[in-house]
């Protein structure tokens, strides 16, 4: 295995900017992401953690700098582009297809977002939207509507229909906010073992032990600027971080 | 072709069987005077459910696209005489262009602002046309009926055959997009547009192609209209009860399926038409607004959201 430090990175952020009006939500941000890597993005609220991630899918727009994946500028592309080069991403606040059911959410990434010359029968579809229901512990579920789900189940939903688009990035934007302990480590161990499947994954959350636990590096974003980077333990002990956290 | 398609393309069939039969057999015009007017609308409301329904863009510009036709058969048939075949196809094509120009200018606007574009979009036409005396500006034109093609005995009947095969192509097309990924991709961009581009729906794309479709079979509907009344003005082809009267069709027949908008342009187009016969033509819009209201208030999901949940309450009744 190469080292980390020789590997080309699979997301490279150079100079990443972003405005709304007078309001500077990111500033100059570079940072590389490598593959494979589990990588942890905290910061307070409002310090442009998800204002990133919209940058990096796609969703907005922005003012200067780029985006590289795998060799490739995106920043201009639009994100199902994105999505199908693989970049994935679940929703702050889940957002799923609220009239399907959750195979037919599923199917959605599997018509569209995986393009490949091949034919791919209806069965074969089935077979891996079921495979990665199964996973995600969802397959009972399968047939219910989305409208019905849990928090948790929508959680889960969300982030196996960013899997259905064959993700090589899967962005998990605080998949864990609002559930109980033992949901968030359901979810942590479902994140760990995706990483385990050659998915680098970046994590936004607030759970201060699901990031130390999950995260091979940690960044912190305050007021749009990259405050720490580095090792979990050492982002929690810098003096910035926890004032930042703190407000001390 | 699974079960479900046969079955379809025998009722298709069978419908055509039974309209043509109809000009064969009933000697009165008046019958296919109005049943023309609600095949018109079946296609309409077909048709403008495509974008309105599948992917929730709310057109109110539906008298546009079919007063377009109407003058774009004016148009040729004035200009070089074109045959009804041939007006039919260049309405659908202009139609297809108008769609694809409205969507470029407006979808990326969502929600209510795409809804007012469309108003604009046909006052503009409507004033655009209005001053064109070409095609008889604000005075009308007067449209001379050619002689029926063979086996037809008259022109309106053949007129009712015409539009009988336009609601077939309609509903085809639309059952069609209904059951293939264009349709799963307009649903989940009608859910969440933010979320369908980033599970890697092309939306804009979507939106564009529903509208280019709803449109060609709006002006293609509106193509015979000239002959069939044998006269055309402004104001009564760019008539905004086009667009109320098609919008209310599909909500009360129900948007999540293409049947929806077929029931709710065979239940309202025969009450309008029943209604105009036996009272007035105004009492007709009075009820058209009273029905909307009842099923938007009772039945948001229309006369198709009715027989899902009955189904479904026999089914958990059995189970």
């Amino acid at each position: 295995m190469m080292s980390p430090e020789t590997e080309a990175p699979l997301l490279r952020i150079s100079t990443l900017t972003k405005r709304f009006g007078g309001f500077t939500a990111l500033d100059t941000v570079s940072v590389d992401i490598r593959p494979g890597e589990r990588f942890g993005l905290i910061g307070p609220n409002g310090s442009g953690k998800t204002t990133l991630i919209n940058c990096i899918s796609g969703a907005f727009r922005t003012e200067a700098g780029t985006v590289i994946f795998r060799d490739e500028d995106i920043t201009r592309l639009p994100p199902h582009i994105r999505t199908r080069r693989g970049i994935a991403r679940s929703f702050q606040i889940p957002r799923p297809f609220k009239s399907m059911t959750v195979a037919e959410n599923l199917m959605v990434a599997l018509d569209f977002a995986v393009v490949t010359d091949e034919v791919v029968s209806s069965a074969q579809r089935r077979d891996t939207m079921m495979s990665i229901l199964t996973r995600m512990g969802l397959a009972s579920k399968a047939y219910v509507s989305t409208a019905k789900l849990s928090q948790v189940e929508l959680r889960k939903m969300e982030l196996a229909r960013a899997m259905a688009t064959h993700p090589k990035l899967l962005i998990s934007d605080e998949a864990m906010a609002g559930l109980s302990s033992s949901e968030v480590d359901e979810v942590l161990d479902l994140l760990m073992s995706l990483a385990g499947q050659d998915i680098t994954i970046i994590m936004i959350e607030h759970i201060m032990q699901a990031v130390m636990r999950f995260s091979d590096r940690v960044m912190c974003l305050e007021a749009g600027k990259i405050i720490a980077i580095g090792k979990p333990a050492e982002v929690m002990a810098n003096q910035r971080v926890q004032e930042a956290y703190l407000g001390t | 072709m699974n079960r479900g398609g046969t079955q379809f393309w025998i009722g298709a069939i069978l419908f055509l069987v039974a309209t043509f039969a109809m000009t064969q057999i009933i000697g009165n015009q008046y019958p296919f005077f109005a049943c023309y007017v609600i095949l018109q609308f079946i296609v309409l409301a077909v048709a403008w459910n495509i974008l309105g329904g599948y992917a929730g863009y709310v057109n109110f510009g539906t008298s546009a696209f079919f007063g377009v036709g109407v003058y774009t058969a004016v148009f040729l048939f004035k200009a070089a005489g074109a045959p009804l075949a041939v007006q039919i196809a260049a309405a659908a094509v202009v139609g297809a262009l108008m769609g694809f120009a409205l969507g470029l200018l407006t979808l990326r606007m969502q929600g209510i602002f795409f809804s007012i574009a469309t108003i604009a979009l046909t006052i503009v036409i409507e004033t655009s046309i209005t001053n064109w005396r070409y095609v008889g500006g604000a005075a009308g034109i007067q449209m001379q009926q050619p002689v029926a093609m063979e086996p037809f005995n008259s022109y309106v009947q053949m007129l009712f055959f015409i539009q009988a095969l336009l609601v077939v192509l309609a509903v085809a097309t639309s059952r069609y997009i209904q059951n293939s990924w264009i349709g799963r991709g307009l649903q989940a961009l009608k859910d969440d547009e933010l979320a369908a581009e980033c599970t890697g729906v092309p939306t804009l794309r979507l939106k564009l192609l529903a509208c280019v479709i709803s449109g060609a079979l709006m002006c293609a509907a509106g193509a015979p209209a000239a002959m069939y009344l044998q006269y055309a003005d402004p104001s009564s082809a760019f008539n905004l009860n086009y667009s109320v009267s098609v919008l209310a069709m599909s909500l009360i027949g129900g948007t999540a399926h293409w049947a929806g908008p077929v029931i709710g342009a065979i239940l309202l187009g025969t009450t309008q038409q029943l209604l105009t016969v036996t009272i007035s033509s105004e009492v007709n819009v009075l009820v058209l607004g009273v029905m909307l209201v009842l099923f938007v208030v009772g039945a948001p999901e229309g006369i198709i959201g009715l027989i899902g949940k009955a189904r479904r309450n026999r089914n958990e009744g059995e189970g």
